[in-house]
């Protein structure tokens, strides 16, 4: 009886830090000035609001085959989310999307990266 | 022949943890299947260390919760910049290098490092990343290659 | 009850996402929106799953993020090379999606 009270607290815990993170991913999608900067934030929600979501979830599920498939999607979503995020900032700098870059007194300012990739991206058309 | 065996039979449980009825007709049609793909994957010959990288397996249980903690613990940084109200930020490029010595191990550091959040691997060329990072620092504190050396203990010895 | 919390922080999220992709400017950043709404619906079936108390929904979370994925790098290979027929089959070319 105690250790389901335990249980069931950790649960609550875990998905309300998997919600909490989700929602500050959401935010700092908004609040981020370039794509790039954006995809940090977005990284948040692909990483600690699955694991703590899905590790709550796991936790209500017990030992079972529920759980198995919820380890199953994580371990899917973790493969998964930095392979999508690293081929859509190749595609947006290839394509000449600039990065907004940080300049050493404290500013920020677009910049044009040099990059082998940008000629491979040329016969596109 | 170790790896085909190997890829066979964690397929195999992948069907069984997804399938969920143990009856005889399902079993054995899971096992045809299994054997199946297998077969064609030695015949497109496919099956090596790089497609069932079996030699980082009981390394990678070591190192893949400190892949946890890391990630918490740079979310939590990337956290606080998204909720302080200057926000923050300096996004810095920097060049990378990754010493692993198979393809493998390189796309496990660079899939690391995105992963992390804060640092965002961008482009790969030989054996340097350029990485972008959210903050001058987080992007510096790569260099000094712990997660670099990390996975490279990782890699072990192949071949 | 709990169940219910986490529903509704991740269909927030989603909406904040929507006003990204909404906004844009650049489709690379409308492409990202899209790539969070979709991770966020395989959390959502799965926690929705759990709320109704169905959780072999878990199956269809799994189904989902398997699409999701293709989905998300088939658009980014089209925005980038303007098409779908363009180098895959080059040698040069592989190992860049």
């Amino acid at each position: 009886m105690d250790l389901d009270l335990l249980l069931d607290g950790l649960s609550w815990a875990l998905l309300l830090i998997g919600s909490a993170f989700a929602i500050v991913g959401g935010i700092g999608l908004l609040r981020m000035p370039d794509v790039y900067t954006r995809m940090h934030a977005a990284s948040l929600t692909d990483t600690m609001a699955p694991m703590c979501i899905l590790g709550g979830l796991m936790i209500q599920g017990g030992f079972t085959l529920v759980s198995a498939k919820l380890v199953i999607i994580l371990l899917f979503l973790l493969f998964t989310s930095p392979v999508a995020a690293h081929a859509l900032s190749a595609a947006a700098l290839a394509q000449g999307h600039k990065p907004l870059l940080a300049r050493p007194d404290g500013g920020m300012e677009l910049k044009e990266v040099d990059m082998p990739l940008t000629e491979d991206a040329e016969p596109g058309k | 022949m170790v790896h085909a065996a190997g890829l066979g039979l964690s397929m195999y449980i992948l069907w069984l943890l997804l399938s969920g009825h143990y009856v005889a007709l399902l079993l054995s049609l899971g096992a045809i299947s299994c054997a199946f793909i297998v077969w064609i994957m030695h015949r497109m010959d496919t099956i090596d260390h790089e497609s069932f990288p079996l030699h980082m397996t009981p390394r990678g249980l070591g190192y893949f919760p400190w892949l946890v903690w890391e990630i918490v613990k740079s979310n939590w940084s990337v956290a606080k910049i998204i909720l302080s109200p200057g926000l923050p930020i300096s996004p810095t490029m920097v060049t990378v290098k990754a010493t692993q010595r198979t393809d493998v191990g390189r796309v496990t550091y660079a899939n690391s490092i995105t992963l992390t959040p804060g640092t965002l691997s961008v482009h790969m060329e030989g054996d340097e990343i350029v990485v972008h990072g959210i903050t001058r620092d987080g992007a510096e504190s790569l260099k000094d290659g712990d997660m670099d050396r990390r996975v490279s203990r990782l890699e072990g010895f192949v071949r | 009850m709990m169940f219910a919390v986490a529903t509704a922080a991740i269909l927030v999220t989603m909406a904040l996402a929507l006003v990204r992709a909404w906004k844009g400017p650049s489709v690379w950043d409308r492409i990202l929106a899209a790539n969070m709404i979709g991770t966020k619906t395989v959390l959502l079936i799965a926690v929705f799953g759990f709320l109704t108390g169905r959780p072999e929904w878990g199956d269809i979370a799994l189904a989902y993020a398997l699409i999701n994925f293709i989905g998300v790098i088939a658009v980014m290979k089209f925005f980038r090379y303007q098409g779908f027929n363009l180098p895959t089959v080059d040698p040069d070319e592989r190992g860049d999606i």
